[in-house]
């Protein structure tokens, strides 16, 4: 038997989690480096993954394992990656490192008012992190629909300490209304989770009972499913598949967010510190999105086609709510998330279009939304944390005593605003083409989102970074050596992924026209068949059109 | 030969990156080394030129294949470049001009601590611009267009400390925006239609689609240009993006990124010339901003923001040749050189001004300066001279070729468009001369210390009126900037000429472009003396108004007219109550809704079950008793329930 | 004799039992009312074994009663401790334990 490369990349921060969390309460630093070490120790195999994958293989998913784990119930530990997981799970992995190094000094305040030497917030944090790390990988990695419910649920547990335990404590004055505020969100956060993972659940058993009914023995392997379908075996009723295919979109729809269940984002990321917040929208959220492609579309394709219509509507009023929304805020981190919830709305927008445009686009748009939210909410996070405040309103100028400072913010903006050369313009980009092609009207109105995106992210960017320098940002340090490290290769990454996307084009496509073959949608034809020689010239054929 | 096309780009973009990342270790010599590489990718520019007119006219294209960019599915996104001559000509005017302005730069920002930076933008800049006119596809054209418009932003709200220069950085990125929206509309038409959207292909295909499809891709294209290019209805931006230092005022938004509209218009000829719908569109927005323009270039005291009217009203010409067809594109480009030339002479004259004036912009503080700026006065007035139209300098020769085409495009229409052109080469040449009469000639109204405007409260009242005034020393500038103003001038004089010597320009662009006579209902000697009696009139008229009588130093309050001119004909004002008010109303009752509605149904929920558990609570009475009788009710429902279900 | 006769006199024993522990106060009281239920279930699985004509029933008699001795020792060791410190055995006046 090879090598379980799968199990390892989760088993890693797994471990990670347990032994950060078993230092002693003295060598906090100690921990902080044992965490960092663990997280590049996965994102060194996340690596492995990657170099390993074989975008041109046959067979929808690669690295395999499968065990049998509860047999009765038809349970098994089965693990396997496309092109679409192996990109999340090198996004998930290459952001650790940077939360643990961006969160370096997050429960230090902690760990100086408590004097009760057993409770250790700083092994906490980055043990729960870690913990966070290794379910989320197991989410993606897993092809057994019972396996990724339970790291898809099992990961709200270490996000509730996070969000309530370890909260922004800027802006609040008041400690105990703190608190109260960062418990509301922690709550909030776990029990929209909770009814969407428990209707989930309900469809699980649901679609155990329809294939034991039809099959015989009851499974939860998605490719013996698929298979089971594509063979004919495996018939549903329309009434039972939509049904089913409702259960799992509505804690998918919650995890990512789409309007209108979104509510508990602002609050989620508006209260926790600035990298547990890109740990929510940039990798946990992203779970629900990637659900909605793997398992969605391939388990119930009629189903999806059927919801399609409403849910391109609900993502559009995502995109446009959310950009309005982010217009209006007046926190830093909450304009973040309602702008999340603008972006999460093209990658739903992306994914039901059911073009191969529309969902590599998607997926590119989840890793890059995944690196250009990490850049803007961090340099925000140590913006917040040097005047301590959340509030726009309380800064001004800062462009002038902190010019690298800004200059990030201003790229990880631009980032958020898709301008092209960066990565995220390719991704959305390609969802608006991939929507456009099968439904104009929707695709014209989502292209008003890179308006109200510039109107957000400049409008920002201006309150805070420009005009008179105030009092308070007066002396403002610029950034240091630790934050440039966490700052400068998310914009690298950026940048190079704009100009050269081809490396995750390659790896997303095959997996993307897999899903599409299962769901049997085509891409539209253009009306015109254009013998596309890409390198000839245009002038003469020009000219003689113009006769 | 190919391979230098991608070094004109990458030596500006790698001198962008130098002195963005650089550091302060490159204050001191980061000026030099920005405007080496734009003279560099000037030379490199000029190299190819030469072995461009090495070759016959009609392979005389040249492509460069970099690498395959977006590979998706249909949609191919190369990163390809392509060099015919109406790209060179887009490359020698962007590094040409942008070299000189470089020079300018070195002297006109030497005092500013961020220089460097500066710098950077600049080369920024040309990178993007000249990504623009070189890219094969309408994708890669669209990066070089958000490209300009990052550069635009950062170099308007240069001086950010400002609020006014970062407002109106914000303000020309969005309205921007709104046309880039446009041009994405139309590459994603271009997809479904051709599924490409290179331009070999697309335009070579144009004969196949239907006219409904190109009319779509036409006006999206439309609404591009006339975002960038500040066209009517996105023009508001480029009034207020005289934030910015004047350099940028004259490289940006004069001479190049402005004029993109043009060039895409005229790279898209194929597809507006089967389109006659859209083409009509693009006319009757050449014509209405030609005179928009015009009329607000008339009432602006701020010498940058009539000369930004200006510039508006000249872009409107080129739109409008642009829009004419075959007849009037080589037209439209050749005005957009000679424009460029002069418009970005008559604007470093302006910054050479205000270097002297101590950043004073009213030009009711100016005033005599003729004496005190002689090159300055002179550049100047050739830049003058070229924009109205003079016979014999650049703008003459084509400005009078857009107005005859006009004529020439037959009709009614021919006789409105015609007309329109007509009328503003009038008003260019009453506004030209007002500026020229206020700045260079008349009583020296800057000895004397300002007074607040009753007539524009707005105008904040300068600090010097608090303390004692002292009048500023007109001077005149160094030779870095000097030098390329006296550049620019003889191409405000000469490019014209030798542009029109055997129609040579327009023979140049004609495989490119294409080209057509024109027939005119009026003959070309006719249109040519209409024009300058037109021109006499508008000259002789501002002679009148503000040579004869003394220029009052506070703004008369004006006709109505006069007043909403100032203010850029309203349109702030409309777009502050519709767009401004509106969308701030619309986002507060959204943010109500969402926590009212959307967050309150869930927050309801939750109270309904917290009031629902608080009724059921009271079960709980803490007597044994009563939990005995629950335990019975509740094995009674049991057993009635299992008997129940037995009878069934 | 009929041995559904015996269940008769079951569910007699044990209306009585219930309406006892709903209706006296006296903690003892209650606990011997419980304790009547508790045998009038007994005798009611006795009687099911004998109608049956298996062990089943009479064995889990027998677990019955080694339950309910358990019981009568916790339960009243619980009366005897509220006696002591309340001086009362009357269950309504420990009503203390709700929300």
């Amino acid at each position: 038997m090879s090598f379980p490369l799968l199990t390892a990349t989760a088993a890693v921060p797994a471990i990670g989690a347990v032994a950060t969390a078993a230092v002693p309460a003295a060598k906090r630093t100690a921990a902080k480096w044992l965490a960092l070490l663990f997280s590049l120790a996965t994102l060194a195999l996340a690596l492995v993954i990657a170099v390993r994958f074989d975008p041109g293989a046959k067979g929808p998913f690669q690295l395999s394992e499968s065990h049998a784990w509860i047999a009765d119930f038809g349970v098994r530990y089965e693990l396997g990656v496309d092109g679409i997981s192996v990109a999340l799970i090198a996004l998930t992995a290459l952001l650790i490192p940077f939360v643990i190094l961006a969160g370096w000094h997050d429960a230090d305040a902690l760990d100086h008012d408590n004097a009760n030497r057993r409770w250790r917030p700083t092994q906490g944090l980055f043990a729960l992190i870690l913990a966070v790390e290794a379910m989320v990988i197991l989410s993606f990695e897993a092809t057994d629909v019972f396996l990724f419910y339970i790291f898809f649920e099992a990961m709200l547990i270490p996000m509730y300490f996070l969000i309530g335990g370890f909260g922004d404590r800027a802006g609040t004055h008041d400690a105990t209304e703190g608190a109260a505020r960062r418990s509301s969100a922690a709550v909030k956060f776990l029990l929209y989770n909770l009814a969407g993972g428990l209707i989930m659940l309900a469809a699980v058993i649901g679609l155990y009972a329809v294939t034991a009914d039809q099959l015989g023995t009851g499974t939860f392997s998605l490719s013996q499913i698929v298979q089971a379908r594509a063979a004919g075996e495996l018939t549903m009723g329309a009434g039972t598949e939509r049904l089913l295919f409702l259960g799992f979109f509505f804690a998918f729809a919650v995890k990512a967010p789409l309007w209108p269940l979104h509510t508990w984002l602002p609050g989620a990321m508006g209260e926790s510190t600035a990298p547990i917040a890109v740990l929510i929208t940039a990798v946990v959220d992203k779970v629900g999105t990637f659900a909605m492609l793997r398992f969605c579309l391939q388990l119930f394709p009629e189903a999806s086609k059927w919801a399609t219509p409403v849910i391109l509507v609900l993502a559009l009023i995502s995109i446009l709510y959310g950009a309005l929304l982010a217009v209006a805020q007046r926190d830093i981190k909450r304009l973040v998330a309602y702008a999340s919830i603008s972006h999460f709305g093209f990658i739903i927008l992306g994914i039901f279009a059911m073009t191969s445009q529309g969902q590599s686009g998607a997926t590119l748009y989840m890793v890059n939304h995944g690196i250009s939210t990490a850049a803007l909410m961090l340099v925000a996070g140590f913006l917040i944390t040097r005047r301590g405040s959340r509030l726009i309103a309380d800064y001004g100028g800062v462009q002038k005593v902190a010019p690298v400072l800004a200059g990030t913010f201003l790229i990880g903006g631009l980032a958020t605003l898709s301008l092209p050369g960066l990565a995220p313009f390719v991704s959305e980009f390609l969802v608006l083409v991939g929507t456009f092609s099968r439904y104009p009207v929707i695709g014209i109105i989502a292209t008003v989102g890179i308006v109200l995106a510039a109107l957000y992210v400049l409008v920002l960017y201006q309150r805070t970074m420009t005009g008179p320098v105030r009092a308070e940002v007066q002396g403002m340090p610029d950034l240091k050596a630790r934050e440039l490290v966490v700052v400068a290769p998310l914009i690298a990454l950026l940048l190079f992924l704009g100009v050269y996307p081809k490396p995750l084009t390659s790896i997303v496509n095959p997996a993307v026209d897999h899903t599409l073959s299962v769901v049997d949608r085509q891409d539209p034809k253009p009306d015109v068949r254009v013998n596309a020689e890409p390198h000839e010239a245009g002038s003469d054929r020009d000219a003689e059109a113009a006769k | 030969m190919e391979s230098l096309i991608a070094l004109l780009v990458g030596a500006p973009l790698v001198g962008a990156a130098v002195l963005l990342c650089g550091g302060k270790r490159l204050d001191r010599t980061g000026h030099w080394l920005g405007t080496l590489l734009a003279v560099v990718s000037f030379v490199i520019g000029l190299v190819l030129f030469a072995d461009m007119l090495g070759r016959g006219a009609e392979d005389r294209a040249l492509h460069q294949h970099l690498f395959s960019w977006i590979p998706v599915g249909g949609f191919q996104a190369d990163v390809a470049f392509q060099l015919d001559q109406l790209s060179m000509t887009f490359v020698l005017l962007i590094t040409g001009v942008g070299s000189l302005i470089h020079i300018y730069s070195i002297g006109y920002m030497e005092h500013d601590e961020r220089r460097r930076r500066f710098f950077g933008y600049l080369n920024l800049f040309l990178a993007a611009m000249l990504l623009l006119v070189l890219a094969d596809n309408y994708l890669l054209l669209y990066v070089g267009w958000e490209g300009v418009g990052l550069a635009s932003y950062l170099l308007i709200g240069f001086w950010q400390h400002k609020p006014s220069a970062a407002t109106a950085a914000k303000k020309a990125f969005l309205v921007n925006r709104v046309g880039d929206m446009g041009l994405s509309i139309a590459i994603m038409l271009m997809f479904t239609t051709f599924g490409t959207f290179a331009f070999g292909p697309v335009l070579g295909a144009v004969g196949d689609t239907s006219e409904g499809k190109l009319t779509a891709i036409g006006l999206m294209l439309l609404l591009a240009a006339c975002g960038k290019s500040a066209q009517v209805p996105l023009q508001s931006w480029l009034g207020d993006a005289m934030e910015g230092p004047t350099p940028v005022s004259a490289l940006i938004h004069a001479a190049t990124m402005v004029t993109a509209g043009v060039y895409l218009i005229t790279r898209s000829g194929a597809i507006f010339n089967g389109a006659p719908d859209a083409q009509t569109a693009v006319v009757a927005v050449g014509a209405v901003t030609l005179l928009f323009g015009a009329i607000v270039g008339c009432a602006k005291d701020d010498i940058k923001k009539a000369l930004a009217g200006s510039t508006m009203s000249q872009i409107g010409y080129m739109i409008l040749a642009a829009g004419l067809g075959p007849i009037g594109y080589a037209f439209a480009i050749m005005h957009l050189v000679t424009h460029g030339f002069f418009k970005a002479g008559l604007f470093l004259g302006a910054g050479s001004v205000m270097h002297g004036m101590n950043d004073e912009v009213d030009m009711r503080r100016y005033g005599g300066l003729r004496k005190y700026m002689p090159i300055t006065f002179v550049t100047f007035g050739l830049g003058y001279l070229a924009i109205i139209g003079f016979p014999g300098l650049s703008g003459f020769f084509s400005k009078d070729k857009i107005i005859e085409a006009a004529f020439a495009s037959g009709g009614t229409q021919g006789w409105i468009l015609g007309g329109a052109a007509l009328l503003g080469a009038g008003i260019t040449a009453f506004y030209m001369t007002r500026v020229m009469l206020m700045t260079f000639f008349g009583e020296e109204r800057w000895r004397k210390a300002p007074t607040p405007s009753p007539a524009e409260p707005s105008v904040e009242p300068a600090a010097e009126t608090r303390g004692e005034y002292t009048p500023p020393h007109p001077h005149e500038s160094p030779k870095s900037m000097t030098l390329p103003m006296i550049l620019l001038a003889f191409g405000s004089v000469f490019a014209g000429g030798l542009f029109s010597i055997n129609e040579a320009f327009v023979h140049w662009l004609e495989p490119v472009t294409s080209f057509e006579h024109g027939h005119s209902p009026l003959s070309a000697a006719a249109v040519t003396s209409a024009t300058i009696v037109v021109l006499l009139f508008g000259v002789a008229l501002a002679w009148l108004q503000y040579g004869r009588k003394p220029v009052p130093a506070v703004a008369p309050r004006g006709s109505f007219l006069t007043r909403a001119a100032r203010r850029d004909l309203l349109q702030d004002d409309f777009n502050h109550v519709v767009l401004v008010r509106g969308g701030e109303q619309l986002t507060r009752a959204l943010e109500q809704i969402d926590h009212s509605v959307v967050d309150g149904a869930v927050n309801g929920t939750a109270v309904s079950v917290g009031g629902l558990s608080g009724r059921l609570r009271r079960l709980q009475t803490g007597y044994v008793r009563s939990y005995a009788l629950q335990m019975l009710g509740g094995a009674a429902v049991l057993v009635f329930a299992t008997l129940l279900m037995r009878g069934v | 004799m009929n041995p559904i006769n015996y269940l008769y006199l079951a569910a007699l024993l044990f209306t009585i039992g219930a309406a006892g522990v709903l209706i006296r106060r006296n903690a003892i009281v209650l606990f011997m009312c419980v304790e009547l239920m508790l045998n009038a279930c007994n005798l009611a699985f006795v009687a099911f074994s004998r109608l049956h004509g298996n062990l089943d029933g009479q064995i889990i008699a027998f677990f019955t009663m080694v339950v309910a001795a358990a019981e009568v020792v916790v339960g009243l060791a619980i009366i005897v401790t509220i006696f002591r410190t309340r001086h009362t055995a009357s269950v309504d006046d420990a009503s203390l334990m709700k929300l």
